[in-house]
């Protein structure tokens, strides 16, 4: 007689993780061990053991990161290699003239440029793919985000290297100042961006996401040309530890998030106006859209309790206090406020729609004060970025 | 919880006062309010800046809104009692919260709904029905598919009717615990922090806040704490070689000074820096002398490295003069030839009256540099210079009025010539103007000073002027012998005017003189024209003889390209005088270094329940955003011939998207799997039947 055990012994197939993984996702586990390995060889004596907890982190984050999300992978590679290529011919500052691959392509003011031209050339494309339906120029402008978004993390690591170069033994990872975390902002909203056009399989939302990008890019070239804040300048003591590699990253990744999640909500008043508009009524569903405005906010909420916290942790050791209701402290509460109201009205209240998608365009205003306007308008311990 | 808070409602006519505050209190809208709230009160003590000095405030805002102001408590907003009692509210309003929630919160955890009845099922906006040859089997299926697809569930049911209750990510709801837990733990861990019991005491009149700038010793007991004082957070400078048991708590308009248990000497203080001129790292050496302790103990301590000593923290926060010790030298600026300079010392943050050229003041030394690195822009990008040591002072006149000045000790090169640069403003919030006294061949001041001597002297004045006047009017064949004296008077009183008001001044009172003796206007140009060079010669033959008296030299010397440019430059300065506001020019002829490091002190008991709550925090988040709670339910219900008719059904409405894929992945599961195992269980039924 047949009992339910037969049954369950003619087990329905469901793979388990190991069998799961494909030639590639084995490549990218190697790649990453190797990295670390590679790090750790020419780097590793510098680094302390807090550096080296955060490398492992890190290359562990970026396993699981490429496990979860396949493209990125491509990405990595991409940048790493490139990035590798770029310190092996680059013993000093002069080499940066004179090579021409580092000078018209890889050092961290070529590779920032071409992340700027890249990135405002994929909001063109962005938009002439959603009025002209092509899927070519879709794919043209995703490409095109990719490299920008390659472009400007080469950008990064390479000038972290001539940070070395400049001022040997103090050299320091370039999210120190605002000219710095504006690229880290770019890169990052950029790469959350693809990842949500992937799982929602639309390009559709990419022009207006690419916007607020655009925005920052033009800020960055008019920061580097009027201001000349593309110079690498030493560090200050305050900002000299460990803990800036953990707090700003973390940070930029909810700005990222929250600049996403606003950018979404504009394409989604524009719906409300013409739902059935002919170019308008190609965005995707208003439910697809309120669960990326919900995402990104939660995961911005998420990096942004996290960043605070660490922010609290570095201030006890550096200031001699976890919280000192300096500005950008305070102006982080008011942001973090902010987005709690708003998770708690959807949580509880079960609000969609249009007044949510106008808190999440307030609450980038207010998020850019936070990071900008205390900067520019308030004075406090933070100021390191002033303009 | 929405649909808790609708149970509430329905059963609000039997409710007691005190259910519906706490109602009330738990409410959400409060909640939101008082978030609002906070963040808009936080708001108002950023756009004031907190903890100014009172008089800035007084002059920033005027008297009336400054009275205002402070009676809302603007300058200290986060210690304000109205923003304690927002936060206190909010604290209060998540407690309820959770006080109202924990226990549905704990039965969303715990309880599967296994009693829910097939018409409630139906109503679920997402389902799935299949029809299965055997009800044994296909429970087993439904069994199979929900722990493998990382859902628990429990089973309820008769012969007839089976109901599995069953929900993954129940942890989802524990998340919602931990983040109002940490809400309140982080509030209380910064209440057991702040200065609440200071600010009561200061209050109510049991400790006084010293609001004048006096020595330590001399401040009353009154503004004491006491070593027992669990919690504060203040700071002390310490100049080096010297050492301190106490540390300053900023209380309202003023201080309140802290005793600590042990004494701290500061050993030595080090600063590098870049070569742009910013800090690259400051480390002092302390010796911490503890009673508790066998032997001092000594720790070097700098900026992110603290020393953590029996809970007390000593951070390196800051560094400045410690008190260093100059050597000055006063030249004056006016009088007459008997001023001469004046040589002695001071001492940074000491002041110390002067007499000059028949002047009061009061010399007030208020900072000492060694270093000062100035960017210079040249072709290649930007190249950094060291100009040396400077020091900032103020002069005070005997009415209270004061100008600050910026003197720097050695002469800066400018365009391939030197000089003595000294800055001076009315106000901190101005830019320094700068004289620019040129320095002579020997990199010194004498030359220049020699020419003022000479200048302030109407003796020599007036003989230069006599010679210069004759040669002049010979040259222009005058031959009127009174003419000389009366031409040489007037230039002296133009080097006097010159001195009192610079050229601008001597220009005015000659068109003025001009006017007045009504002279014509044709002449009145030449005339102009005369009084400037008789003016100009006169000046030039004075410095021709400072030039040739320091040369050593009787006969005139001739001056070279190098010195007249010294004499355009020096006459620059001269004119300039009467704007430098002082009698004297400071000059630095010496120094004795003496830095103090600025040290940041806190006793923190509360920090480890806040990052506590921090933790908690942070896992609750996690919890609530990415472990998804979701319940289904699947309902067997088997007919009379063993076969059964089952029934998924299920819904999120926080995650409508998430859910839907994952009850698809289910559904298709089950499809397949009720589809094979109504086969298997056919197949087997036959073979039996085959058998017999």
């Amino acid at each position: 007689m047949a009992t339910p055990n037969d049954v369950l012994n003619a087990d329905y197939e469901r793979q388990g993780f190991l069998s799961s993984l494909k030639p590639f996702d084995w490549v990218w586990m190697v790649a990453c061990v190797v990295g670390y390995l590679g790090v750790l060889s020419v780097y590793g004596p510098a680094m302390d053991r807090y550096e080296h907890a955060i490398l492992v982190g890190t290359v562990i984050s970026l396993m699981w990161l490429g496990w979860y999300w396949k493209p990125i992978r491509v990405y990595g590679l991409a940048v790493a290699a490139s990035t590798t290529l770029a310190l092996f011919i680059y013993p000093d500052m002069a080499a940066g003239e004179e090579r021409f691959l580092l000078k018209y392509l890889l050092s961290s003011q070529s590779a920032t440029m071409w992340m700027c031209a890249l990135f405002i050339g994929a909001t063109v494309a962005y938009f002439a793919a959603l009025l002209s339906r092509s899927a070519f120029v879709g794919k043209t402008a995703a490409g095109m985000t990719w490299c920008a978004a390659a472009f400007g993390l080469i950008g990064l690591l390479v000038r972290w290297h001539e940070s070395y170069l400049l001022w040997p033994g103090h050299g320091y990872i370039p999210v120190a100042n605002l000219y710095e975390v504006f690229i880290q902002f770019a890169v990052v909203t950029a790469l959350l961006y693809l990842y949500y056009e992937e799982r929602y399989r639309t390009r559709a939302l990419g022009g207006f996401v690419m916007l607020v990008i655009s925005s920052a890019v033009i800020f960055l070239l008019w920061y580097h040309f009027d201001r000349q804040a593309h110079e690498i300048e030493p560090l200050i003591p305050a900002l000299q530890s460990w803990w800036m590699k953990l707090h700003v990253p973390t940070n930029f990744v909810a700005y990222g998030a929250f600049a996403v999640a606003a950018m979404v909500a504009v394409a989604y008043l524009f719906k409300l106006n013409n739902p059935e508009g002919n170019i308008l009524g190609r965005l995707p569903s208003f439910e697809q859209m309120d669960d990326v405005m919900y995402k990104t906010i939660a995961l911005g909420f998420a990096f942004f309790t996290l960043a605070t916290i660490l922010g609290a942790l570095w201030a006890a050791e550096a200031w001699g206090g976890y919280w000192s209701w300096d500005p950008k402290e305070t102006w982080a509460l008011i942001v973090w406020l902010n987005y709690a109201a708003w998770l708690h009205l959807r949580f509880t209240k079960g609000w969609r729609g249009a007044p949510m998608a106008w808190w999440a365009i307030i609450g980038l205003f207010v998020t850019l004060f936070a990071f900008l306007g205390v900067n520019l308008f308030l004075s406090g311990l933070h100021s390191y970025g002033a303009l | 919880m929405s649909s808790e808070s609708k149970r509430v409602s329905k059963s609000r006519k039997s409710k007691s006062t005190g259910a519906i505050l706490l109602e009330f209190l738990g409410s959400m809208n409060l909640a939101i309010t008082l978030l609002v709230a906070v963040a808009i009160a936080s708001i108002i003590g950023t756009v004031v800046q907190q903890g100014q000095p009172y008089n800035d405030y007084l002059l920033k805002f005027g008297p009336f809104w400054f009275e205002v102001f402070e009676r809302l408590s603007l300058y200290d907003v986060y210690s304000a009692g109205w923003f304690l009692v927002i936060l206190t509210f909010l604290v209060i309003s998540t407690s309820v919260c959770l006080y109202r929630h924990t226990p549905v919160m704990w039965k969303e955890m715990t309880r599967f709904r296994e009693q829910t009845r097939e018409a409630s099922l139906r109503v679920l906006r997402h389902k799935g029905e299949w029809s299965a040859a055997d009800a044994k089997v296909a429970e087993a299926i439904v069994q199979s598919a929900l722990s493998g697809n990382g859902y628990r569930f429990r089973r309820k049911g008769d012969d007839k009717t089976v109901v599995y209750g069953a929900m993954k990510g129940r942890w989802n709801r524990g998340g919602y615990i931990f983040t109002h837990l940490a809400i309140v733990v982080i509030c209380v861990g910064g209440l057991i922090d702040g200065n609440l019991p200071l600010q009561w005491r200061a209050m109510t009149g049991s400790l006084e806040v010293e609001t004048r700038a006096v020595r330590v010793s001399q401040i009353p007991p009154q503004s004491w704490l006491p070593d027992t004082n669990p919690s504060f957070r203040g700071s002390v400078t310490i100049p080096e070689g010297k050492r301190a048991g106490v540390v300053f708590l900023p209380l309202r308009e003023g201080v309140v000074v802290q005793q600590l248990p042990f004494v701290i000497e500061v050993e030595q203080f080090r600063v590098e820096h870049y070569e742009t001129g910013q800090p690259k790292s400051f480390e002092s050496d302390l010796v911490i002398h503890d009673p508790e302790l066998d032997e001092p103990l000594r720790q070097t301590i700098a900026v992110n490295h603290p020393l953590i000593h029996q809970g007390f923290a000593i951070y390196q926060s800051s560094f400045g003069d410690g008190g260093s010790e100059l050597q000055l030298r006063a030249w004056p600026l006016r009088g007459g030839p008997d001023e001469k300079p004046q040589e002695f010392e001071g001492e940074v943050f000491q002041s110390q009256s002067l007499e000059i050229a028949g002047e009061t003041r009061t010399l007030e030394l208020e900072d000492f540099e060694v270093f000062n690195v100035r960017p210079d822009v040249v072709e290649s990008g930007r190249r950094f210079r060291n100009v040396g040591p400077s020091v900032i002072y103020r002069l005070r006149l005997p009415t209270g009025e004061a100008l600050q000045y910026e003197n720097f000790m050695l002469p800066i090169q400018q365009d391939d010539r030197w000089y003595f640069l000294s800055g001076v403003r009315s106000a901190i919030a101005e830019e320094f103007q700068y004289l620019h006294i040129p320095a002579d061949p020997n990199y010194r001041l004498d030359r220049f000073m020699n020419f003022l001597e000479a200048l302030r002297d109407p003796q020599t004045v007036e003989q230069a002027a006599l010679r210069t006047s004759e040669e002049l009017l010979q040259s222009l064949a005058v031959a009127d012998p009174e003419l000389a004296p009366a031409v040489a008077h007037t230039a002296t009183d133009m080097v006097r005017r010159l001195l009192e008001g610079g050229f601008g001044a001597v220009e005015q009172h000659v068109t003025e003189r001009l006017q007045a003796d009504a002279v014509e206007p044709a002449r009145r140009e030449v005339m102009q024209e005369f009084s400037r060079t008789v003016l100009q010669r006169t000046l030039a033959r004075i410095y021709q003889d400072v030039v040739t008296e320091e040369a050593g030299e009787v006969s005139p010397i001739s001056l070279d390209e190098w010195d007249q440019q010294f004499y355009v430059d020096a006459l620059a300065a001269i004119s300039a005088l009467p704007e430098y506001g002082a009698p004297m020019f400071l000059e630095v002829t010496g120094f004795n270094h003496i830095q103090a490091t600025g040290l940041q002190i806190t006793r923190a008991p509360g920090q480890n329940v806040v990052y506590f709550g921090s933790a908690l925090l942070m896992i609750g988040v996690f919890l609530m955003f990415y472990v998804p709670y979701r319940r289904v339910w699947t309902l067997v219900k088997r007919n009379d011939d063993g076969s059964a008719q089952v029934l998924l059904a299920g819904t999120a409405k926080r995650d409508p998207l998430g859910f839907e894929k994952d009850f698809a992945r289910l559904k298709l599961e089950l499809t397949q799997r009720l589809a094979k195992g109504s086969e298997t269980a056919n197949n087997t039924a036959g073979t039996r039947n085959g058998d017999t």
